[in-house]
């Protein structure tokens, strides 16, 4: 097998896989790519999960570790095949949020945190690292595999040499179709299908090493089994432990590892193709795993001792002088390690152009009006400067590390460092209650721990951390050694990292999250998330077509209105002959649907909508700007929008206030007319009885002329209650003229005093005053005021039950207000009617005792308004005592003068 | 001797006209004028018959009705309310609450004399 032909297949297929990329990517763009979008491709482009690690590893593994190997399938198989509604969840949170990677997830879950995305791109980032170091030194070691078998040919210098080419070529073919363009969705059809193209490679490949070595080699099934029964193999016992921890690990690791994420929830272009996933990954994982036992135990059997095991599917056939089947392996080989470091490299410079580099530089480089292009560019150069540094990172581990470790045990300290995305994530998906904060503590403490008692403990004892650490802990104290924390001794290192940094990871989470608050934003994330199969989504089982529609129906309906959009969309069915209400998807459709929406939201955003559920076309960051220009001018919008609302709902308010108002009034008014017809119909019914029967001729002279008295009474009382109606009318409606002139507040209480007088004028009453303080001069309605005073006084003569009634006058000046006291020696007012006696009609005793109607001083109280003063009642003075309060001087509008 | 009336309300001259109508027309009346001790003033007097204002003071002419007609002694003692708001949920009220009969003030004498013999079973 001459090594040079080995380069040129290696150049040749590289050149395939790039036209394959390229086309797609073609096709994409021109919207024409049905098949791109097919489940079959989805499935194959999964197996980035099968990476160098496990086309050249799982042999190895199998040869040192016997079966443990099926556990790193066995744990994507129980998430494809068990809980693949996990998987569906998380595809349809990630759709609704247009999440781009799991970085992306975790910021927007936990309302939206920068600081969470750069945690979890550090993770992944550090995770990822010895894992492209890996890919970097399987490619290294099967050219070395081929170098060594050259003795006068093209020699390898070096392996780190082989691995940089590997790296910077691999760094070129990603920065080529991982960046061409920037996607809204960050999916990339021309990667996605190279990548399928490989998985379909590695599977050939490596089934046809199988095939070569079960019925060529040896002689069929039977004798494999002989064979393993002879081999070490068949001594190996299974550790449950290690096992399900193993399981768990890499059940986690199909969730979390960000190519995984990159591949299965952001490349996904339809939701349904998990379905077809959910078999046929499995299925993918079974068949890459047949052969793996019969390859190890054929090479551990026919080739020299000490024979890398790792490379047994490679050696195999080269011992045997197949070059062809050689050749084919090792284009396996290289399809499984450039698929993964392809992906990888993409998903971690998403992470860190979006989550690290492009916050920075849009804080540092603040530079004046910056157009949408130039963004642009920056995105992309962002995106380019992080690819190469991931592979430099790769291949700077892989040069550190010196690159003998077992390809396995590199895998799985990426696997354990990923999976502390886990509980964060899970929480993210399925608990409300989880919070930023215990997220945050969470990620941090599982990520310390397995940097100390793993990742660092990789780079060997006395790499990074020194010998005497390992042996006595830092500064001395035994319980912190990176390998047995807490004094756990002698357990598996890596289930020893596992346990703790997972079991801190969780316990932190969730003790965080129930002690802390979410934000309004991480409530708002965290139910979108929660909740996202009660929101929207069409059920998994509809036609295809149909489907489609529905979701440009359902979008439709969001902004234009449920029955506006249903009418138009039935109108366009019936138009294209069909029954029902989804008509096909036409380009005319779309491009109707668009202008349509466009009216409502904008024509960028309108487009970038479109094309979002068509999936087609891409948006570019100019639509996206210009979405973003719409958005601002429709926020505008609804913010004058929003303040007319206010002001709605305030008239709203006011108009149900006056409302409420009236209906008062109203039942007032009825309370009032009851009360008036009483008072009016009780004089009635005495002067018609006694008239009636001065009628009749048979009444003494004496008793005529004492009916024709109580006839006249009651008439005079009809009259009073008319005039005090009439009167109270004319001060509530506020329209009294008011006549002002100045008097002396001592003649106005003489006045008042005479003119009470005739208010039982049998009951001897005692008045007190004192004149001194009476001498002021008082401007108001004199009139209106003197009226108060001769009814405040007359009540007194009226009610006042002493034996010996008193009634003494107090006057008192403060600044421009005047106060009048009227205080008699009665027995008061009982405290429950205090309240009652200024309303109309609030006669507390019977009206033959008080000969009035009971409005007296509800007359007073509005005369007391109209003058700018009050009357009240004060309690608590040994009788009744009211209080007349006014200003000496009152100034009135010009309107209110006569 | 004629039949005894009692009459029950507040306002005096009206009461001296009812009872000056009746005494006239050979009923023996006696009169009573606030709510709080009317029912006393029923269970001593024991009268044929009561004319009863609905708005006295201290009790409602409606509530000693009420509790009249819950007495076995005066459950069928014939009762005319009077009234002066003039509604007609006066004349519900005063039904509910048990009156034989209904009088909205004024009154013409005659309806008086009337009311009462109807009440009384007279012609």
């Amino acid at each position: 097998m001459p090594f040079n032909l080995l380069i040129l297949a290696c150049l040749a297929y590289v050149a395939f896989l790039f036209a394959v990329a390229f086309l797609a990517d073609r096709r994409a763009e021109a919207g024409t790519l049905p098949w791109l979008r097919s489940p079959m491709v989805y499935t194959l482009s999964l197996s980035v999960y099968c990476t160098a690690w496990t086309f050249y590893g799982a042999v190895g593994y199998a040869a040192r570790s016997g079966l443990e190997f099926l556990t790193i399938y066995l744990g994507p198989t129980l998430v494809f095949v068990g809980w693949w509604v996990i998987l569906r969840k998380l595809v349809r949170i990630a759709k609704a949020q247009r999440i781009t990677s799991i970085a992306d997830l975790i910021s927007s879950r936990y309302g939206k945190s920068s600081l969470l995305g750069v945690v979890v791109t550090a993770i992944c980032v550090t995770g990822a690292t010895p894992y492209i170091a890996l890919q970097l030194q399987s490619v290294a070691l099967s050219f070395s595999v081929f170098a060594s078998d050259t003795p006068d040919g093209w020699h390898l210098p070096d392996r780190d040499t082989t691995a940089l080419w590997v790296a910077a070529g691999l760094a070129l073919f990603t920065v080529l179709f991982g960046t061409r363009n920037l996607d809204a969705n960050e999916q990339h059809h021309g990667v996605v299908m190279a990548i399928a193209v490989e998985a379909a490679v590695k599977l050939v490949a490596l089934v046809a090493v199988g095939v070569f070595v079960v019925w060529i080699v040896a002689d069929g099934p039977a004798d494999i089994v002989t064979r393993i029964d002879n081999s070490p193999i068949a001594g190996w016992q299974m550790v449950p432990g290690r096992w399900a921890g193993l399981i768990f690990l890499s059940a986690a690791a199909i969730l979390t590892l960000p190519r995984m994420f990159q591949v299965l929830v952001v490349e996904n272009a339809d939701e349904r193709h998990l379905t077809t996933a959910s078999w046929a990954f499995p299925l993918y994982l079974a068949a890459m795993s047949l052969f793996v036992v019969p390859i190890a135990v054929v090479g551990l059997d026919i080739l020299p001792e000490g024979s890398n095991p790792d490379l047994f599917v490679l050696t195999l056939p080269l011992a045997l002088d197949q070059g062809g089947l050689a050749m084919l392996a090792f284009l396996g080989g290289f399809s499984s390690a450039t698929s993964m470091v392809i992906v990888a490299a993409i998903a971690l410079a998403t992470m860190v152009s979006n989550h690290v580099v492009m916050p920075l530089i849009l804080a540092f480089g603040e530079r004046k009006g910056k157009e949408p292009g130039d963004l642009r560019r920056v995105v992309l150069l962002a995106r380019r400067l992080s690819i190469a540094g991931v592979m430099a990172l790769g291949y700077g581990y892989y040069t550190l590390t010196g690159g003998s470790g077992a390809l396995a045990a590199t895998g799985l300290i990426a696997f354990v460092g990923v999976a502390q995305i886990l509980p964060a994530m899970l929480g993210a998906m399925f608990w409300r209650g989880a919070t930023r904060t215990g997220a945050l503590l969470g990620l941090c403490a599982g990520y310390g721990l397995w940097l100390y008692t793993l990742y660092l403990p990789s780079f060997g004892q006395g790499g990074v951390i020194p010998v005497q650490v390992f042996v006595e802990g830092p500064w001395g104290i035994g319980w912190l050694r990176p390998e047995a924390l807490f004094g756990i001794d002698g357990m598996d290192p890596l289930l020893h990292a596992m346990f703790w940094s997972l079991a801190m990871n969780t316990l932190l989470f969730g003790l965080g999250s129930l002690l802390t608050f979410p934000s309004p934003m991480e409530r708002l994330q965290g139910a979108r998330f929660v909740q996202a199969f009660d929101q929207s989504g069409p059920a998994s089982s509809w036609a295809r077509g149909q489907a489609e529609a529905e979701d440009l129906l359902v979008m439709a309906q969001r902004i234009m209105g449920e029955d506006v959009a249903l009418a138009y969309f039935q109108t366009h069915a019936r138009v294209q002959g069909k029954d029902g209400y989804l008509p096909d998807i036409t380009p005319d459709f779309m491009n109707d649907l668009e202008r349509r929406l466009s009216g409502s939201i904008g024509a960028a955003a309108a487009h970038a909508m479109i094309a979002q559920i068509a999936g087609g076309a891409a948006v570019s960051v100019e639509d996206l700007m210009a979405v973003a220009n719409e958005t601002a001018q429709m926020m505008e919008y609804s913010a004058r929008l929003e303040a007319q609302q206010d002001e709605l709902t305030r008239t709203a308010r006011q108009l149900r206030e006056a409302n409420e108002k009236l209906t008062q009034l109203s039942v007032q008014k009825d309370a009032f007319l009851s009360q008036i017809s009483h008072e009016l119909r009780t004089p009635m019914t005495s002067i018609r009885a006694f008239s009636e029967i001065m009628m009749d001729d048979d009444v003494p002279p004496d008793l005529n002329a004492r009916y024709a008295r109580i006839i006249h009474d009651e008439a005079i009382r009809l009259t009073r209650l008319l005039d005090d109606l009439l009167d109270l009318s004319v001060l509530e409606s506020g329209t009294v003229q008011l006549s002002l002139r100045s008097a002396s507040l001592h003649d106005m209480l003489d006045r008042a005093l005479h003119a009470a007088g005739s208010t039982r004028p049998e009951r001897a009453f005692t008045i007190q005053r004192d004149p001194q303080s009476e001498q002021i001069t008082v401007t108001s309605d004199i009139d209106r005021l003197t009226q108060v005073f001769i009814n405040v006084i007359s009540n007194s003569r009226k009610y006042c039950d002493a034996g010996a009634p008193v009634l003494r006058i107090a006057v008192r000046r403060k600044g421009a207000q005047i106060r009048v006291d009227f205080i008699d020696n009665g027995s008061g007012i009982a405290k429950g009617s205090q309240a009652l006696i200024f309303e109309k009609f609030a006669r507390l005793t019977d009206s033959a005792q008080a000969g009035g109607a009971g409005l007296g001083l509800a007359i007073c109280r509005e005369i007391m308004q109209n003058l700018d003063g009050d009357i009240s009642y004060v309690p608590g003075q040994g009788g009744a005592a009211f209080r007349v309060a006014f200003p000496m001087v009152l100034v009135l509008p010009e309107n209110r003068r006569t | 001797m004629g039949k005894h009336v009692l009459l029950i309300e507040d306002e005096p001259n009206i009461s001296e006209a009812i009872r000056f109508i009746l005494t006239r027309d050979g009923f023996r009346v006696s009169c009573h004028d606030q709510g709080r001790d009317a029912l006393e003033v029923v269970r001593a007097e024991r009268p044929d018959a009561l004319i009863l204002d609905a708005m006295l003071p201290g009790r409602t002419g409606y509530d000693i009705l009420r509790d009249l007609r819950a007495e076995p002694d005066t459950a069928l003692l014939p009762v005319l309310m009077l009234t002066a708001r003039g509604q007609g949920r006066d004349r519900e009220l005063a039904e509910s609450a048990g009156a034989s009969g209904f009088m909205a003030k004024p009154f013409s004498n005659a309806e008086v004399l009337a009311s009462v013999r109807a009440l009384l079973g007279q012609a």
